[in-house]
């Protein structure tokens, strides 16, 4: 089971297209598109808002996306009037951007509030973390992309979702820019290619595991899942 | 005397009257800085409200409300429908099961109703929106029934108050909804959601008479 994902959208299109992409990088979450009217017309359906909510909690509750104003007055309105209300967030995120985040933080098995957060952190890319401080738990590994497309966003995801859940912070380095290996966004937007040299660099308890996974995945060349 | 809930029916249905007879000039207005929906939404909402009434024909005026908060919010859409659903359904909460409103509690509701679309669409007074409306509206349904005034006196004042308020939108620049991305180039508008605001309380006004 995982949290799973409302995307609220004026436009049907909008919200199907959304969750096809973001399906692609996270296959086990549901992620229920909830958009356009039911004639078909531009607006969001509070109806049907609700039922995808209901459709998209498999017990671990439900993060809500949404694209324009009224839609997140809907959406607010629909987890209002649940049975329960706290089983489910409406979070103030970039549409595209939060619900790749939320669904690649929810694939990883993380709780609501991290995959809300993942998503609300979505909007701020962190392209220029500062250095991480230097621990002797430090690990540190350089591993070169030979994949077609680099950190493009199908490896990102899968870099992303291989250290998710462990007791590890991983930062992935190219050349001047570090990002942490938790945000996909800012793994693509280091734009590292292939033939690019990373470095991989992890702190905490399981430090060696997470490089070790993100070892086994780009060695394989980004085409083995990782086990979960 | 209070009302009770025949009255407060008879309330709804002469909104959903007001409502029709606006619908053109609402989606002239949303036309001019939003995407034309208002007066047709809200029309299609009271329209399914006046046939919710006369078939469950509620015995609170707390249920009245209720089925007008819930068929606002399935049958409206853009932000009108969760913004006047709201309002309805805090007023309805609002009054529970009392079987008769009398000036104190429909201060409380004016009040409630506002609280909600404050919650609901975060605007605050200025940003031309329906609270631009609402807000004065109800300070002063506050003052009306501190001097004593009955309830078609507090609805009047209330109305009254929500004119001035809806024409001061004409000044501002939106800073909610779609009629943000105008920018200044929303002053100079009225704003629907003002405009409506106010109809619905001339409405009410006019039914306590």
């Amino acid at each position: 089971m995982t949290v799973g994902l409302v995307l609220v959208s004026h436009s049907a299109k909008l919200a199907e297209g959304l969750a096809e992409l973001a399906a692609q990088m996270a296959p086990d979450v549901r992620i229920i598109a909830a958009g356009g009217l039911p004639d078909g017309g531009i607006g969001t359906d509070y109806d049907e808002v609700v039922a995808a909510v209901q459709r998209a909690d498999s017990g671990d509750g439900v993060v809500l996306l949404y694209d324009l104003g009224s839609a997140q007055m809907t959406a607010e309105l629909a987890v209002e009037t649940l049975s329960d209300p706290d089983s489910a967030t409406v979070v103030d995120a970039p549409f595209v951007e939060g619900t790749v985040a939320a669904a690649v933080m929810a694939q990883g098995g993380a709780h609501r509030v991290a995959v809300w957060q993942a998503a609300a952190k979505a909007g701020q890319v962190e392209g220029d973390l500062p250095p991480m401080e230097l621990t002797p738990a430090l690990l540190c590994s350089y591993l070169t992309l030979h994949n077609d497309v680099g950190l493009h966003a199908r490896p990102a995801a899968l870099l992303a979702r291989t250290v998710a859940g462990l007791d590890a912070e991983v930062q992935i380095r190219l050349r001047d820019h570090t990002a942490s290996a938790n945000s996909v966004l800012a793994l693509m937007s280091l734009g590292a290619r292939q033939g690019d040299e990373i470095e991989v660099s992890a702190t905490g308890e399981q430090a060696q595991e997470a490089v070790d996974r993100v070892r086994a995945l780009v060695e394989s060349n980004f085409e083995v899942p990782p086990a979960t | 005397m209070g009302c009770m809930a025949e009255q407060v029916t008879r309330a709804v249905i002469e909104a959903a009257g007001v409502v029709a007879e606006h619908r053109s000039e609402l989606i002239e207005l949303d036309r001019a800085i939003g995407d034309a929906d208002h007066g047709e939404n809200l029309n299609r909402g009271f329209v399914a409200i006046v046939e919710a009434l006369a078939q469950a024909s509620p015995q609170t005026p707390g249920a009245v409300l209720k089925i007008a908060a819930t068929t606002l919010i399935s049958k409206v859409g853009g932000a009108a429908g969760p913004l006047y659903g709201t309002a309805f359904l805090r007023a309805a909460t609002k009054l529970g099961d009392r079987s008769e409103v009398d000036v104190e509690a429909l201060v409380e509701v004016l009040r409630a109703a506002l609280e909600g679309v404050q919650a609901r669409g975060k605007a605050v007074e200025g940003d031309a929106t329906m609270v631009d409306a609402l807000l004065p509206a109800v300070a002063a349904a506050e003052v009306a029934a501190k001097g004593g005034a009955d309830i078609a006196g507090v609805l009047a004042a209330a109305a009254e108050a929500a004119d001035k308020g809806a024409e001061s939108t004409v000044d501002l620049v939106a800073r909610k909804g779609r009629a943000s991305y105008l920018g200044e180039r929303a002053i100079g508008h009225l704003d629907p959601g003002a405009r409506s605001t106010a109809l619905l309380l001339h409405a009410f006004a006019e039914a306590a008479q």
